[in-house]
Formats: structure tokens, C-alpha cells, sequence
């Protein structure tokens, strides 16, 4: 039955290949067109920026995922990662703020804070799993829990506040923008760029294509198989700590509920954009625009009143099965034997 | 299987046809790979497909066995029309394809698969007593000791392969075929195999039987029927045709020259040597020296530690003791990295799990060894595209279009595109683990030349293969190993198969490693 089905895929790949290259950017092109029709308000120069923004968080952490997906893991942590960062990097600089003040010193510290742990977080993943020989669904469910309390830890159970005075200097990389384009989405771009540089044009990239489509070749392809799978957790946990990094002035706070769910939402991107979950084949504009469409269909239910806002994660779960299943390509195909 | 054996015992062989394919055509959108094959299979008769890869074999059976709808002619069944709508029809009708690849559920018990889907219930419950009782009749009917309660990954290849007929026989097949049964098996379970078939064919059985071993054919089949580019050639009772006319009729032209020359190779000259290598329980204190240009073979019977040692030289494996010198240094080789260092290269004998990335194309899949060749930050795609053009030449693979995915591709191409991208790091000694398995004869004798080009080039190689004409057409000098030892080192008219049954099994050189200074 493999072959037969195989040579059936292969007659059509030359359609499929379009589509499935295609198909989010299309969607996301519907999406738009839906909004529009929807409420004039929604093409508004305050309104797109609002979406990018929003879904800057999102789309750099999936950018990382991507990575960690392509060459066949999972990570499952990054929401609690994101928290614990966030809340690691305010106690940091609330901390300095008696010896350094309130100053940019303050900030860089708790930036650089925030890298380092986004790295040892994601070297904590990979390593556990490739030298642990453990799965990386079971390794990262288990850093998911540990994150996440030791957030709730940090706050005592209840919120960590960033002092004032540093929030007003540390302000800018939220809410600031260059020649009109927010600082976030600026970010999130060259986060794109790079990741699509690295996972399509080097020797690292086709290594993590290759781990992802078959291990055993990659090793007996002489791949150090550990030392790929590892860095590509370190790409993520660096994403996560580039995300926090726009964070953590958004709010100016870090609570147990910081980041519930973002895992998900990365994964979702990421399949959404046309990556195989099971590894193999990883495309990163694909990710962006899921990263996208997730923002704007939460967007568009805030600017109708045809279905309720409180709709949002059903709306959000709809599309990405239906996503799942266009990009199968096989739906337009009679079951045939 | 009663009405089998009385379709056997009729002396008119005509009126012991039990399915056979008239006029049968079949094309795949544009192209058309079967042109008017006729084809009938007898009660108590083994009939044997022959044909190079992409003869149509495989389209044929599978139309047989209901996978695949012909796009002209029919097919009866007892003389009757019938038509097969999917496999499951063909199975009730007692005509059951076994698969290349097997079809068994590897977490499952031997007895779950036998069942799997036609599961024996009482009320709403699974009748697992009934199931394991029915499952142990089938394969004691098969003379095959497996445990029916044993998980299917835990059992042999030759022993799944059982398991599939058991499951064949469960549902009452009489006409059984088998898709290169013994693709996966070595010697012994290819003589327990036949020995299964034979008993299945005094049974009644019908049984087409898909190879490309011309070896086996003649052991095992009655007639035998020879395509080639999706025509019938011929079909002959196996008794009145020899295996060279079999190839000529397979291959479509006379192969005048299966194996390369050879041309001595200066005995001092060490490419590389290897010196009281073990491995915790798999090889013993084994030492040889490859010469530079020679085809070193390496014979043994399964579990004889060849692939063990090979892959402690390559570093794949932890080696307990002992040194590999290249060029008289001595060289620390504990990764498959160290060794590509050290210019040694491995042609790994599984091509699709551990050799090409099958959902890949061509290009990533050649340069996926010596990635770093091709740029140090970002990959050069040119060079790639120069270097797929180059191999495509040096190795003839045949792929109409460069995109199409490895996985698709005939074993023979895949095997030269694996030649190819070991060859890419540019290695001085060369182990290659079964070259030609699954491949056509034609291909095979392509690439049993490569090899001899390779040595002219001065390159060595080590040979590991379970087929003996191949053994002992391309190597110089053959190693032989028994119980994780080098039980000798044939040269010049020691180089026959009777001194290696002799050393593999251990009657001789029982001192092993110093036979050969």
C-alpha cells in the first residue's frame, strides 16, 4: 500500500508543492479580506500594528520551535520558560535598582539575565533528552512543571512587579518604534530573517532537516546527532528569552499566569505554516505568517459581534485542523485503490 | 485447503489453473508499465515472476491481488471472470499478496497480528484462548516454533515472515504470493523459507513467487515467467531453461562481463591495518591488513561479528582493545566523525533506514557526508548542483527528474546515489556492506565495476556480502570470520567456497588471528 500511495503523491506534487508553499499566505490574505469586510476599522494603521505586536511574542517563539520541530523533538516548555524568565529578569532588576539606580545599566543587566537563561534553559532541554535518552515530549512536560513553579515560587504565589523607575527607561522596547514600525515587530523580523538564513542556507539547517526525516542516517551520515539536537533547544530557549525580553516592558509584571498556553500557540504557528510535526521539513515564513493568522483571528472576533470573543480558542483550534488537513493535500483526491 | 489439494492432484495442468491474467495492461497516468501480460497460476505449482527492478513485477502481482484495477484485460478465477475492487475482495477469495516489506504490527503479539482485524470474540470480549490455540495449529502447521504470546519486533526477520504466511493461511489462502521474500533473509532462513513453501505447494497451494535470484528460481520454482520493460518475454518450465539464459532473457542482452578485472596489488602496501580489535561479546582479538588498491572480502555466516568489527573500525561501536593504523600511524577513530577524518568511509547495507533520507531529492541526500565541502557558514548551492551533475554521470543514476524524492527511486539507483555520496568525502579505504542486495543484475554488474574502478583509483575497499559469486568475483583476498574471530585469509586458489564453508564454520584455522602472517 506504500507504493501505491506514494506514486499517487508524487503524480500531484506538482500542484501540491504550490500549495502547500502557498496556502498560508493565502489564508492569511482571506483573513484579511474577512477583517475588512468586517469592520472598516480593521485596515487602520493602529490596528495592523496591533496585530504584529501581538503576534511578535508568538511568532519569535515559534521561529524557535521550528527549529526544535524540524529536527524531529518537541518543546513543550516555553510558556513556563517565558515566565520564569520574566520574573527571573524583574527580581534581577529590581534588585540592582538599590546599588545602580534606575538607569539603562539596569536594563542591560536583566537582558543579559534574560539570555543566559533562555540558553541554559534550552541547554537543560537538549541535553536531558539527548544524553538522558529520554523523549523530548516527557523531558520538556517535566521543565513545563518546573518553570512554572518556580515563577510562582519567585512571586510567592502571587505577582512580581518591575520598579517603576526602571519600567519608565525600559518602556521604549515595547512601545517605541522606528520610522513607524514598532520595536517588536522590527525585532521579530530580523528573529525571522536570521532563523530563515540559518535553517534553509547552512550546514546546521540541512543537518536538522536531516535529523528530523531519519536519525539513523543523520549518524551514520557522521551528524553529531546529540550536539544538533541540543542547539536546536538553545535556539528556542534563546527565542523565548528574546520574547521576554519585549515582554516583560509590555506589562512590567511576571505572574504564574504569564505565558499560559504560549507552547501551544508556537506549535500551532508552526504547523500552521506548513512544518511537519514530525519533523523532516521546517519552513520559517510559513511560521511567521501562523504566527500572524493566530493574532488576527483573535482580532477580527474583537471587532465583530457575530461571535463572542470567549470563541477565540475555539475559532483558533478550527483553523488549525483545517489548516492540518488543506495542507495533506490529499482531500481533493478520490480514495482510490 | 482441501479444495486446493484436489485442484492439485488433477494431472491436467490446465484444469489446475487456479488465477490467472489475461491481456493485462496497466499505465499510470501517461506512462504504461504493463503491455499485454498473460500470466496463470496452477494448484500445487511454485511459478517464479523474473524481471529486472522496474519490469512490472510488483504492478503485476498487484493486480493479482486486487491493490491495483488493470486498465485493460481480465482475470479469472477457477475459470471464471472475476474482479478483484480492492485486496480485501482477493482475500476473500483466497488469493492473499505478501509484501516486501512486511505488514506486521511490531508492538503486537505473534497471535494479535495473525488476528488483527478478524479478531475471534465471545460476546464483546476478545476469545484470546481460542486465538493463541488457532495461532499455535498454524505455525506447528508450519513446522515453526515461534511463541504465539512473542512481540513480532522481537522475532527474527525469517521468523516474521512465518508469522505473515500464518496469517495468509488464517484466512484460508490458496494462491499465496510472495513479493522477494528473501530480500531480508540470509542463507539458513532462506532454506527454512523454501522448505515452507515446498510443503505448501504438496498442500495444493498456488504460489507465484517474485525474485530476481536466479539461484533461487531454480531451486524452488516450477515454471517460471521472465519479464522485461513491462512485456512477457517467456514463460518456461524452470527445469528446460539455465540461469545464464534466464539473465539474457531478464536483462534483454548477453552481460559479457559480470565482474571487473583484477590486477595484483603490491602486498606491502598497507592502506590500512587493523590490529587485535574486540568487541564485548561480538569479535575476538581480530587483525588484518587491507592493501592499498585490493578488494578485501569479508565471509562469514550470520552473527560471525563482521558487521561488529566493521563498525568498531569505523567507530560505531566501542571497541574493548586494539589499534586501526592507516598508512602505518595509528589512528584514534572513536566516531564515525574520527574515521571520515581518517578517510574511511562506510556504505551501510540498510539503504533505507540508515543510508538516504527518503522524503529528500537528490541533492541534500548526496551531500549530506561532506556537508562541510560545500561551505562552512552557508551551503554553496552551486557546488551542489555541480556535484549532483557530476554524480549522476560518474554513477549513471537514472532519475528523469532531479526533484523526485530518493524514496521513490529503484533499489539499483538508490544503491549508486549511496556509492556516490560516500564517495563525496573522497575516502581511501571504502567498506561497503551489501552492495547489490534487492538490485537487478544489470545494475549489480554496473556496480561491481565501480567498485573496480575504485580500486584502480588506488582507493581499498572492504567487501562484506552474504552472496557468494559476488564474494568471490570482486575480491582479491577473502577474511573470513567464525564465532568473532578471523578464522583465516584466503588467497589465490584458496579463494573457493569450499575453503570458506570450511573456515566460516570453524573445521579449520580454529587459532584464528595468526593464520594469515
Amino acid at each position: 500500500m506504500s507504493s501505491l500511495e506514494r506514486t499517487e503523491a508524487s503524480t500531484s506534487s506538482g500542484f501540491n508543492i504550490d500549495f502547500k508553499a502557498l496556502g498560508p499566505f493565502l489564508a492569511l490574505v482571506g483573513l484579511f479580506v474577512l477583517g475588512t469586510v468586517i469592520n472598516d476599522a480593521f485596515l487602520s494603521g493602529g490596528n495592523l500594528s496591533n496585530i504584529f505586536t501581538r503576534a511578535a511574542f508568538i511568532g519569535i517563539i515559534a521561529v524557535g520551535a521550528t527549529f526544535v520541530i524540524t529536527a524531529g523533538g518537541i518543546d513543550l516548555s516555553v510558556g513556563s520558560m517565558a515566565a520564569f524568565i520574566s520574573g527571573a529578569m524583574i527580581v534581577v532588576m529590581n534588585t540592582l535598582v538599590e546599588t545602580l539606580g534606575a538607569g539603562v545599566e539596569t536594563v542591560l543587566i536583566g537582558i543579559l539575565v534574560s539570555v543566559l537563561l533562555g540558553i541554559a534553559a534550552g541547554a537543560v532541554n537538549g541535553l536531558v533528552s539527548t544524553k538522558g535518552k529520554i523523549e523530548a515530549f516527557i523531558v520538556t512536560l517535566g521543565t513545563m512543571g518546573i518553570y512554572r513553579s518556580l515563577v510562582t515560587y519567585m512571586a510567592d504565589g502571587g505577582t512580581l512587579s518591575l520598579d517603576f523607575g526602571v519600567r519608565g527607561v525600559y518602556r521604549p522596547v515595547y512601545y517605541g518604534d522606528v520610522l513607524g514600525i514598532p520595536v517588536p515587530v522590527l525585532v521579530f523580523f530580523a528573529v525571522a530573517v536570521v532563523g530563515y538564513v540559518l535553517l534553509n542556507m547552512t550546514p546546521f539547517g540541512r543537518k536538522c532537516f536531516a535529523i528530523g526525516s531519519n536519525e539513523q542516517v543523520a549518524r551514520y551520515s557522521a551528524i553529531h546527532v546529540d550536539r544538533v539536537k541540543t542547539l536546536t533547544y538553545v535556539i528556542q530557549g534563546l527565542c523565548v528569552s528574546v520574547a521576554t525580553i519585549i515582554y516583560v516592558p509590555r506589562l512590567g509584571s511576571a505572574s504564574s499566569s504569564t505565558g499560559v498556553l504560549w507552547e501551544l500557540e508556537a506549535i500551532a504557528a508552526v504547523i500552521i505554516g506548513g512544518t511537519m510535526l514530525k519533523g523532516g521539513y521546517g519552513r520559517i515564513w510559513g511560521t511567521v505568517v501562523g504566527a500572524i493568522m493566530l493574532t488576527t483571528i483573535g482580532n477580527i472576533l474583537n471587532l465583530t459581534d457575530a461571535i463572542s470573543n470567549y470563541l477565540n480558542g475555539a475559532v483558533q483550534g478550527l483553523i488549525i485542523i483545517v489548516a492540518v488537513f488543506l495542507q495533506r493535500g490529499d482531500w481533493r483526491r478520490k480514495k482510490s485503490k | 485447503m482441501t479444495d486446493a489439494a484436489v485442484h492439485a492432484v488433477n494431472p491436467d495442468p490446465d484444469a489446475r489453473v487456479r488465477l490467472s491474467g489475461r491481456q493485462i495492461c496497466k499505465s499510470f497516468g501517461p506512462a504504461q508499465v504493463l503491455f499485454d501480460v498473460s500470466i496463470d497460476l496452477r494448484a500445487g505449482e511454485v511459478h517464479a515472476l523474473l524481471g529486472e527492478n522496474g519490469a512490472g513485477k510488483s504492478t503485476l502481482v498487484k493486480i493479482l491481488s486486487g491493490y491495483h484495477q488493470p486498465t485493460s484485460g481480465d482475470l479469472t478465477l477457477d475459470q471464471a471472470p472475476v474482479t478483484f475492487e480492492d485486496s480485501e475482495v482477493a482475500e476473500n477469495h483466497g488469493v492473499i499478496l505478501i509484501h516486501q516489506e512486511l505488514n506486521l504490527a511490531e508492538q503486537l503479539t505473534v497471535e494479535e497480528n495473525i488476528f488483527l482485524g478478524r479478531e475471534i470474540k465471545r460476546g464483546w470480549f476478545l476469545d484470546k484462548a481460542a486465538m493463541r490455540l488457532e495461532s499455535k495449529k498454524l505455525l506447528d502447521q508450519l513446522q515453526c516454533d515461534v511463541d504465539p504470546r512473542a512481540r513480532i519486533k522481537d522475532l527474527a526477520v525469517s521468523d516474521r515472515q512465518m508469522v505473515e504466511i500464518a496469517k495468509a493461511l488464517s484466512k484460508n489462502a490458496d494462491i499465496l504470493i510472495l513479493d522477494e521474500p528473501t530480500a531480508v533473509l540470509t542463507g539458513r532462513e532462506v532454506d527454512i523459507l523454501f522448505d515452507q513453501i515446498k510443503r505448501l505447494r504438496e498442500q495444493g497451494v498456488a504460489i507465484l513467487y517474485i525474485s530476481h535470484k536466479l539461484d533461487e528460481i531454480k531451486a524452488i520454482a516450477d515454471r517460471v515467467t521472465v519479464l522485461r520493460d513491462g512485456h512477457l518475454i517467456t514463460t518456461e518450465p524452470v527445469a528446460e531453461v539455465e540461469k545464464d539464459d534466464m539473465a539474457r532473457l531478464m536483462v534483454g542482452r548477453d552481460i559479457k562481463q559480470m565482474f571487473p578485472d583484477r590486477e595484483p596489488v603490491e602486498a606491502h602496501d598497507v592502506a590500512m591495518s587493523v590490529r587485535d580489535v574486540s568487541v564485548e561479546g561480538q569479535v575476538r582479538d581480530a587483525s588484518f591488513d587491507l592493501r592499498r588498491g585490493e578488494v578485501l572480502g569479508f565471509a562469514g555466516i550470520v552473527g560471525a561479528g563482521r558487521t561488529a568489527l566493521m563498525e568498531a573500525i569505523i567507530g560505531l561501536r566501542d571497541r574493548t582493545s586494539g589499534d586501526i593504523a592507516r598508512n602505518g600511524k595509528i589512528v584514534p577513530i572513536n566516531s564515525l566523525q574520527d574515521a571520515k577524518k581518517c578517510g574511511i568511509a562506510y556504505l551501510t547495507k540498510d539503504r533505507k533506514g540508515s543510508g538516504l533520507l527518503l522524503n529528500m531529492d537528490m541533492r541534500p541526500n548526496l551531500t549530506l557526508l561532506a556537508l562541510e565541502k560545500f561551505g562552512t557558514f552557508i551551503i554553496d548551492r552551486k557546488a551542489e548542483e555541480a556535484a549532483l551533475a557530476k554524480a549522476i554521470e560518474a554513477f549513471d543514476i537514472r532519475a528523469a527528474d532531479p526533484k523526485t524524492k530518493v524514496g521513490d527511486f529503484s533499489g539499483g539507483n538508490q544503491q549508486k546515489l549511496l556509492l556516490a555520496k560516500v564517495m563525496e568525502t573522497d575516502p581511501e579505504v571504502v567498506i561497503i556492506d551489501e552492495p547489490t542486495r534487492g538490485i537487478d543484475i544489470g545494475t549489480k554488474s554496473q556496480i561491481y565495476h565501480f567498485i573496480g574502478d575504485l580500486t584502480k583509483r588506488g582507493k581499498s575497499v572492504i567487501l562484506l556480502s552474504s552472496e557468494m559469486p559476488e564474494m568471490l568475483g570482486l575480491s582479491d583476498r577473502i577474511a573470513v570470520m567464525a564465532a568473532g574471530r578471523i578464522t583465516g585469509i584466503l588467497e589465490g586458489n584458496d579463494r573457493n567456497e569450499h575453503e570458506i564453508m570450511r573456515h566460516a564454520t570453524g573445521i579449520s584455522g580454529k587459532q584464528g588471528v595468526s593464520v594469515h602472517e
